[in-house]
């Protein structure tokens, strides 16, 4: 099962590292990981998307806690909350392509945010299974490059 | 204000930490550090070795309760701390490990003499730190101290680049630590310590099992309270060992892969398991499927992430095992388990620890009269294997802070520098390394400290010129196949002795033991005992590894 994990941490050098080598010391492997500062620059929001066994990831929530730099652990998983990605897809789009490109580009209420003889770059947020459907619709055009920033995350309501 | 360097802001700082004892070992990174330390009123003592730094520093911190310092240079130094702040990570002690660094322009160039130590150390230490500005040092060592002595003690590295020390600035010593985000909690939650006095009282057959978590909180009394009030039975780990009074008549010896099988039988039968600052290690449970199966298991810690890690809890206590003990102790009464304790007696005299004696000089035997001789007041340190074992077994620790050994990571090459560093913390006692010929090889060369500081520590080698405890298990479980554990080419060890200036004396019969104990303790300078026990001796009783609790392999049977 995937679990997505937010964790506040101290904005410092090295703290990146201690964190993710608690994944790696265990053989876990992150599916994503987000940083970017908050409100606070003192301090960095992390969301990481792991997949593992209950128990052992327990563990490592309980041993991420006991880092010095880290602020607050919680585990979306078990609350109601919003995910969200990003993606950037260069697709090929010759002459006629280009509509149909379009047409797919509005009913996902994506954004084309560059464009030129060749090609044209789409920009889109939405959960996971909403960027893997553009991007599987995109495949037959032919994706040139494409970027996802991994999922970030929020618990919903005023908690 | 004037300005100070950073080396003495360093050393400012360590003598307002109380640090009156370093170890540690000179080099590049670190020369403006020596160049003050030299002039202050800190008792530096050099090792021959930088683990040694390392281990000393360990040793002290855990037979004195301070924070134990070294110091080693940059790149090769640093790496040679590794072990020993790895020793102390996975045992819970508080040291600081001050490293040199390259100068910061130079870090990540493959500068002459640089390691990322930080990185290196990362897993094994509670928090390290990189001085980047000297502006940030003073700030550094308080946090530092604040950190490896509070909630679970643990290492904490600080890397000072070669221009952190020689750069200026004024000197502020803070006087309070705030770190938003560490607030380790000490006392236990008032219900949960409810619903465990509850679960005491109506339990049968209870043991306590206690774990160093006792000895570093400063608990000892509470339990021996705790324990008399409710009329539990007290198992310890190794690391537990002297958290409870060994002559006690409660006690009931370590639990574990070697411990007595009393205990081991307690603990399966038991119906409620008090684990206080314990972690439930895989040498203690054995099996874990079928560790204590009928039992509901109490869990005092202070570390949040011990609990439930191994063993489900049923009633977990996060605290100080002190302060929650405090709180247990005005609520519990007298448990009513005299059918238990005649239980138990019937196990002690059936299954009592013990050897057999012949007019062979026996290992376990030497041990016996180390505690006889020294009337059990000794610091005893052990390296690792079946001497440690031994050491753990027929020496009765009646105080805490009086057997310092490696449990966690089982570092052979650990017991002597430790009491080097236990000797440096407590001139007036007597220091006992029990040691292995094996292990004590592994860091030999701090003789030449011990010679030079006039530490008179005692070094009790149980040589049987073997690996003995990976002989016992390649006689157990390997066909008897003994490949490469025998140590049958080793120096003359009453000759190293004396050619590092210490005394040196050889003991091969039974007779013999307790006078050379007896001079030994006498002799103001160190001294190596080079006793040829019997070479195939074992260590019982013993669970195999990954076997449940009761099934022990007895030796005498």
């Amino acid at each position: 099962m995937k679990h997505t994990i937010s964790v506040l941490v101290e904005n410092r050098f090295g703290v990146l590292a201690r964190v993710s080598g608690l994944f790696s010391g265990r053989g876990f492997n992150i599916d994503s990981l987000c940083v970017g500062e908050t409100d606070d620059p003192t301090v960095s929001r992390m969301t990481i998307v792991v997949r593992g066994d209950e128990r052992v990831l327990e563990q490592i929530i309980k041993q991420l806690r006991k880092l010095i730099d880290v602020i607050k652990v919680s585990n979306l998983t078990k609350e109601e909350h919003v995910e969200r990605e990003l993606v950037l897809i260069k697709v090929s789009a010759m002459n006629k392509k280009r509509a149909e490109i379009m047409e797919i580009v509005n009913i996902f209420r994506a954004k084309i945010i560059d464009v030129d003889h060749q090609i044209v770059t789409i920009e889109m947020t939405g959960d996971e299974d909403k960027i893997s459907a553009l991007i599987e619709l995109m495949k037959p055009f032919g994706i040139k490059e494409l970027v996802r920033t991994g999922r970030i995350a929020i618990s919903r309501g005023g908690r | 204000m004037t300005k100070m360097s950073g080396a003495e802001i360093l050393v400012e700082s360590l003598l307002k930490e109380g640090v009156r004892d370093m170890f540690g070992y000179q080099g590049g990174a670190v020369l403006p550090i020596f160049d003050v330390l030299v002039d202050k009123p800190i008792n530096f003592i050099l090792v021959r070795h930088e683990q040694g730094a390392a281990h000393a520093a360990d040793g002290y911190a855990r037979s004195t309760g301070k924070v134990g310092v070294c110091i080693a240079t940059s790149g090769p130094g640093a790496t040679n701390l590794v072990t020993g702040i790895a020793t102390a990570y996975m045992d819970s002690v508080p040291i600081v490990a001050l490293t040199g660094q390259v100068p910061t322009h130079m870090i990540g160039n493959d500068a002459f003499q640089e390691a990322d130590i930080i990185g290196i150390t990362r897993p094994i230490t509670k928090h390290s730190y990189l001085v980047k500005d000297v502006k940030e040092l003073a700030r550094t060592v308080k946090e530092a101290f604040h950190i490896a002595r509070t909630g679970r003690p643990g290492p904490v590295v600080i890397d000072l680049p070669k221009n952190v020390s020689t750069g200026e600035t004024e000197y502020n010593y803070p006087e309070k630590v705030n770190i938003r985000s560490y607030n380790p909690t000490y006392l236990g939650h008032p219900m949960q310590i409810k619903r465990a006095a509850k679960a005491i009282s109506k339990s049968k057959r209870p043991v306590i099992y206690a774990g160093g978590g006792i000895i570093i909180s400063g608990a000892s009394e509470e339990l021996l309270k705790f324990s008399e009030t409710t009329n539990i039975p007290v198992t310890t780990t190794l690391l537990g060992l002297g958290g409870f009074p060994g002559t006690h008549p409660l006690f009931l010896g370590m639990l574990g892969m070697h411990g007595t099988k009393y205990a081991n039988l307690a603990i399966t039968e038991s119906d409620l398991i008090i684990a206080i600052g314990a972690r439930f290690d895989d040498r203690i449970t054995g099996k874990t499927s079928e560790f204590a199966p009928h039992a509901k298991i109490i869990h005092i810690d202070i570390d949040p992430s011990a609990i439930s890690k191994n063993i489900q809890v049923d009633i977990p206590i996060v605290g100080d095992a002190k302060r929650v003990l405090q709180e247990l102790n005005k609520i519990v009464t007298k448990c009513d388990i005299s059918p238990w304790h005649r239980k138990i007696n019937k196990w002690k005299r059936e299954y009592p620890l013990t050897y057999k004696q012949n007019e062979k000089l026996k290992p376990q035997y030497v041990v016996e009269k180390i505690y006889e001789v020294t009337k059990g007041r000794a610091i005893i340190t052990t390296e690792v294997g079946q001497n440690q074992m031994w050491a753990a077994q027929y020496y009765k620790y009646t105080r805490p802070r009086t057997l310092l050994s490696s449990g966690g990571l089982g570092t052979m090459g650990y017991g002597f520098p430790a009491a080097i560093g236990a000797q440096v913390g407590n001139p007036e006692a007597i220091v006992f390394d029990i040691a292995g010929d094996g292990s004590f090889q592994m860091n030999i060369q701090e003789l030449a400290t011990a010679v030079q500081f006039n530490l008179p520590v005692n070094v009790a080698i149980l040589n049987n010129q073997y690996l003995g405890m990976v002989r016992q298990w390649q006689e157990l479980f390997f066909n008897k196949r003994y490949a490469y554990t025998s140590l049958e080419v080793s120096p003359d060890f009453v000759k190293v002795a004396e050619a590092y200036g210490a005394v040196g004396i050889r003991v091969e019969k039974k007779e013999d033991v307790t006078p050379a104990l007896k001079h030994a303790i006498q002799t103001k300078k160190p001294v190596i005992l080079d006793f040829r026990v019997e070479k195939e001796e074992n260590v019982f009783p013993m669970v195999p590894a990954g076997a449940a609790l009761n099934q022990m392999i007895e030796g005498m049977a």
